[in-house]
């Protein structure tokens, strides 16, 4: 598997071409990639060790020592050749001093044993060690549930306590950023979050001061952790030292459904998964995809769902009768919808799409076009600022999805629809997500018109000229697909239902091509995508599983990929 | 044996008129083996320190010679650094430090020589905080030996350039250690490095090889040229080559520094007929023998150890505490180590309890807190200890758990301050566990007071 451009290590990932050694762990020998560091081989094999300062992607520290194993090397004869053994493979002889897996790489005839009596006394005792100034408050930690000091214990604790002593206090509920809260007494000083911030995001503001066991995390004097990757320090964090503020004391993490999906903040798609519980959406944490995002997301990317949490959703149709919206059902309010738009022809039809709906909503619109006869169809662009990171120069989702299918034309169009509206050429507009006055329409050319159809989740400047307020589902409310800006096809999740009556995109367009054009074949998700497969030539061949959790690099992509590529060839060259 | 001091690096130190400054060492013959050196291949410098078996005068005691020889300046392409490690900090030793203010400019010379010989051009002498006016001495001696060309371009027509600048500690123990040492020359907090990969020979200072030398060690650098390997090698006993300058300090008459052959004096005579006898006229109870970390060793008791006799049989022999001659290998059979040369006498009324309550308590505060072990495990022995001392113990169930976090902590540590830290805990426990039981079972009815 490739590596992330941004990552400094990939401790996990062997290069391709590395050869095999043999190496005996807890007495079977295996073939694994010579150099690969005794923690990763472990888990390759099966046999867990457990660590908490080690990260694949950080550089190695050494300091929790919880991955102490014992470690053994060919045992040498006389003439400097090893002495093999019945078996055929070399005898090993076992070194008095344990060894730590992080930083132990594996070499041919090497000897791991992580369940003597020699490794399980290092664990417990450290494991001991972390625990006995720790303030043990799991009641109250939002940690709890995913905390490693609870999960290790669990393992490897005693379920008593020898220490009668005074616990050292340290500083709790410290501010240290916009986003996080710092609890130094839960720390553990594994210097995950300091390395995070230095080597991948390069960012050099967290650090330890004072001595001892009164060693503290800390900012560096008059600097906040306030980059845009801050929060990945609490996804790392192995304990509850750090927590995000947005997320703490709202939900008990075991109680999280997790749903796998992508990110639709920007073009890069990050890959997620959704925290939800009964209907609502709590977080939303990276998932790795050495591909696209590696372990981690920008901080903004993470609060997109607040937007679709608001009050004002639209959760009903609504039909506009005497200057008031009122609501309505999905039948009537389609039924009216179409047989009005079937008033108009085509070279009086403009469509607004966008680049943050799905490639399945946009393959519908785009024959709902055809359809009706509508050549006037575009999006909005959202141009913006890449970083050398994860943020991508393209604020839409799926703007390579949208030009694939048809429906963008990177917003070149915008300008003829805003003048055809303003004429009178064009007397009914259809919108999906957007707002038309963003897209140079102003509210006088929309009086204009003779319908409008909106299609969306929330108001804005240009909802209130509408005719019909058709309430769809938002990010995290339906599933679907798109294309991030390296050409690669990605599956969004469902994790919720959209709110009241609000539909996924695809069946309202659906319900609408059927009452305005009487197309009719397609009855289920899986129909959408198969029948876009078969006419649009990237799709070719795919299917919805075919896909799989960490997307598909689609074949034509390289052409888009050379145009596109803003961030990550900023961060090779 | 001689009770004879042989004061090799002592030579001038303490003999009246006897100044630091250049003219007076030149007068007595300074910088000659300088030039004795530079009229002699690189290689040839070190072969003449690997035949001399010179051993590190730090703590550990490894081979100087080896260690040179882990870097071969003709295959590195980075450069390479000397490290001259002043950082003089362990509780009992106080001899680099008359190294320093009294004759500083050997320190020099030997240094020069020996980054001569391993091809270094920059090298730095990494001196504790504490040692201010230390700093100062070394500084004008630097600016003395520029200002003969002992240092500095072209040092002595040979085409060598050579810089040593000091740079002073800001008073943390773990500085000593030579990874942590390093990280603090490059600026950063002392966190000892990992080992694997971070041996100083491969990616040392600014991830360039790098040679740590304690400051006597270097001094004896010069020593070894002026003699010849092979000579050097004649004093003291095999494997425990050259003079050791011995650190007494505690309970006997004449605390102080001596030089002597290693392995010619034992530690009877040491006391009592070098330092004048035990104070007071009291009894000998124990002796820590090199520097704080090292293991305690009781008066009391017979040491059983196994030795090559003259024809190279192994014979195994019984020592008291005062015959152990004072030489790296025989203090490891019994147990202990040579260490730093930091000798601490302690007498029949001294209290052990409170010696390692007082101990614990100087490794919990020098603990760099890098590491679970030591950060958590050397805090917990200080208050288990300080709790005990105090009269709140609770009896046999403390002694166990004194000993079982120790065992925890050594041997699991990024640096060997975990020993350092622990060793003591467990050699006190077993050479006086009576004195724990003792204390632990006597509680003062304090608690039961505030209960």
């Amino acid at each position: 598997m490739s590596t992330h451009p941004m990552n400094p290590f990939n401790h996990d990932l062997a290069a391709p071409d590395t050869p095999l050694v043999n190496v005996q762990v807890n007495g079977n020998w295996v073939q694994v990639p010579k150099g690969l560091n005794v923690v990763e081989v472990a888990r390759t094999v099966g046999s867990f060790i457990p660590h908490y300062c080690y990260h694949p992607k950080l550089s190695i520290s050494g300091n929790c020592r919880m991955c102490l194993f014992e470690m053994g090397t060919p045992k040498m004869g006389p003439d400097r050749k090893p002495i093999m053994g019945a078996d055929g493979k070399n005898e090993i002889a076992w070194m008095p001093r344990p060894q730590i897996g992080c930083a132990t790489q594996v070499s041919e005839g090497m000897g791991i044993r992580t369940d003597s009596p020699l490794a399980k006394e290092c664990r417990n005792g450290v494991m001991e060690f972390l625990l006995i100034n720790h303030p043990l408050d799991c009641p109250i930690c939002d940690q709890a549930g995913e905390c490693k000091l609870q999960e290790y214990s669990n393992d490897y604790g005693r379920n008593y306590s020898r220490f009668v002593e005074d616990k050292v206090k340290k500083p709790k509920n410290v501010d240290i950023g916009e986003r996080i809260v710092l609890d130094d007494e839960r720390c553990i000083l594994c210097s995950r979050c300091v390395r995070f911030s230095k080597e991948v995001v390069h960012d050099d503001v967290l650090g330890f001061v004072n001595r001892g066991g009164q060693s503290t995390l800390t900012t560096h004097p008059g600097k906040r952790l306030d980059n845009n990757y801050s929060l990945n320090t609490v996804d790392i964090c192995p304990v509850g030292a750090l927590t995000s503020k947005d997320f703490r004391f709202k939900m008990r993490v075991w109680f999280l459904k997790e749903t796998a999906s992508i990110s639709t903040w920007d073009g890069t798609g990050c890959n997620i998964i959704i925290g939800s519980r009964e209907n609502t959406v709590y977080r939303i944490t990276p998932r790795e995809n050495e591909a696209v995002n590696s372990c981690w997301m920008p901080d903004e990317a993470r609060f997109e769902f607040h937007e679709f949490q608001r009050e004002d959703r639209f959760t009903k149709p609504l039909v506009k009768m005497q200057n008031e919206f009122l609501p309505s059902d999905w039948k009537d309010a389609l039924q009216q919808a179409g047989l009005k738009l079937k008033k108009y022809s085509g070279d009086q039809i403009a469509m607004i799409g966008s680049a943050r709906m799905t490639n399945e909503e946009l393959y519908l619109l785009g024959l709902l076009a055809k359809e009706l006869n509508v050549a006037l169809i575009d999006v909005l662009p959202r141009p913006k600022e890449a970083d050398a990171f994860l943020i991508s120069n393209d604020g839409n989702p799926n703007s390579t999805g949208a030009r694939v299918l048809g429906i963008s034309q990177d917003g070149k169009q915008l300008p003829l629809i805003a003048e055809q509206i303003g004429s009178g050429q064009v007397q009914a507009l259809i919108v999906f997500g957007e707002d038309p006055v963003a897209c140079g329409i102003p509210i006088s050319s929309l009086e204009k018109l003779g319908l409008y159809i909106f299609a969306g989740t929330v108001p804005n400047a240009s909802t209130n000229q509408a005719d019909y307020i058709l309430p769809t589902a938002a990010f995290g409310e339906k599933r679907g697909t798109m294309i991030n800006i390296f050409g690669r096809l990605q599956r969004l999740g469902k994790a919720v239902n959209p709110p009241g009556q609000a539909c996924d995109d695809w069946e309202l367009l659906r319900d609408l091509r059927s009452a305005s054009t009487g197309g009719n074949s397609i009855h289920n998700y899986e129909d959408v995508f198969r029948s876009m497969a078969a006419e649009h030539a990237p799709f070719a061949g795919l299917s919805w599983s075919k896909i799989g959790d960490l997307g598909i690099a689609l074949e034509w992509g390289a052409a888009v990929r050379g145009q596109e590529s803003v961030t990550h060839s900023a961060v090779l060259s | 044996m001689a009770t004879a001091q042989r004061r090799i690096i002592l030579k001038n130190i303490d003999v009246p008129g006897y100044t630091n400054d250049m003219d007076c060492y030149l007068k007595n013959g300074g910088y000659e083996v300088l030039k004795k050196a530079f009229g002699m291949e690189q290689t040839a410098i070190k072969d003449e320190v690997k035949k001399s078996q010179l051993r590190g005068r730090g703590g550990a005691g490894f081979s100087c010679g080896l260690k040179w020889s882990f870097i071969d300046a003709s295959k590195v392409t980075k450069p390479i650094y000397l490290i001259c490690n002043a950082d003089e900090s362990e509780p009992g030793t106080f001899k680099d430090r008359q190294i320093i203010h009294k004759d500083p400019h050997q320190l020099i010379e030997g240094m020069v020589m020996s980054c001569y010989a391993n091809n270094v051009k920059l090298a730095y002498i990494y001196i504790r905080g504490e040692m201010s006016e230390g700093a100062v001495i070394l500084n004008r001696a630097l600016d003395e030996a520029r200002a003969k060309n002992f240092l500095g371009k072209n040092i002595l027509g040979k085409g060598y350039d050579l810089e040593i600048y000091v740079h002073r500690g800001a008073g943390a123990y773990i500085c000593g250690e030579e990874t942590g040492l390093i990280e603090s020359l490059e600026g950063k907090r002392a966190y000892p490095r990992i080992k694997p990969p971070y041996f100083p020979a491969v990616l040392g200072l600014y991830m360039c090889p790098t040679i740590v030398n304690n400051v006597e060690t270097l001094c004896n650098v010069k020593h070894v040229i002026e003699m010849g390997g092979e000579n050097f090698a004649k004093i003291g006993t095999p494997n425990n080559t050259g003079t050791r300058i011995l650190c007494v300090s505690g309970d006997v008459n004449k605390p102080g520094y001596y030089e002597f052959e290693c392995g010619s004096i034992t530690m009877g005579e040491l006391l009592h007929e070098v330092c004048g006898g035990i104070k007071g006229g009291r009894k000998l109870k124990a002796i820590i023998p090199g520097g704080s970390s090292s293991k305690v060793l009781r008066a009391d008791q017979a040491y059983k150890i196994k030795q090559k006799d003259a024809d190279g049989n192994m014979v195994e022999k019984s020592l008291t505490l005062e015959d152990i001659p004072m030489d790296f290998d025989t203090l490891a059979a019994v147990g202990s180590m040579a260490g730093s040369g930091g000798i601490i006498v302690m007498d029949d009324s001294r209290d052990m309890v409170e010696c390692l309550a007082n101990l614990s308590e100087f490794y919990a505060h020098e603990s760099c807190g890098q590491c679970t072990p030591c950060r958590e495990g050397v805090l917990w022995m200080k208050k288990i200890l300080h709790r005990v001392s105090h009269g709140h113990g609770r009896g046999n169930e403390d002694i166990d758990l004194l000993q079982n976090v120790a065992d925890n902590i050594a041997g699991r540590t990024i640096c060997a301050f975990g020993e350092a830290a622990s060793w003591p805990v467990q050699s006190f426990l077993e050479k006086f566990r009576p004195d724990f039981e003792k204390r632990a079972g006597e509680s003062s009815g304090l608690e039961k007071k505030l209960s």
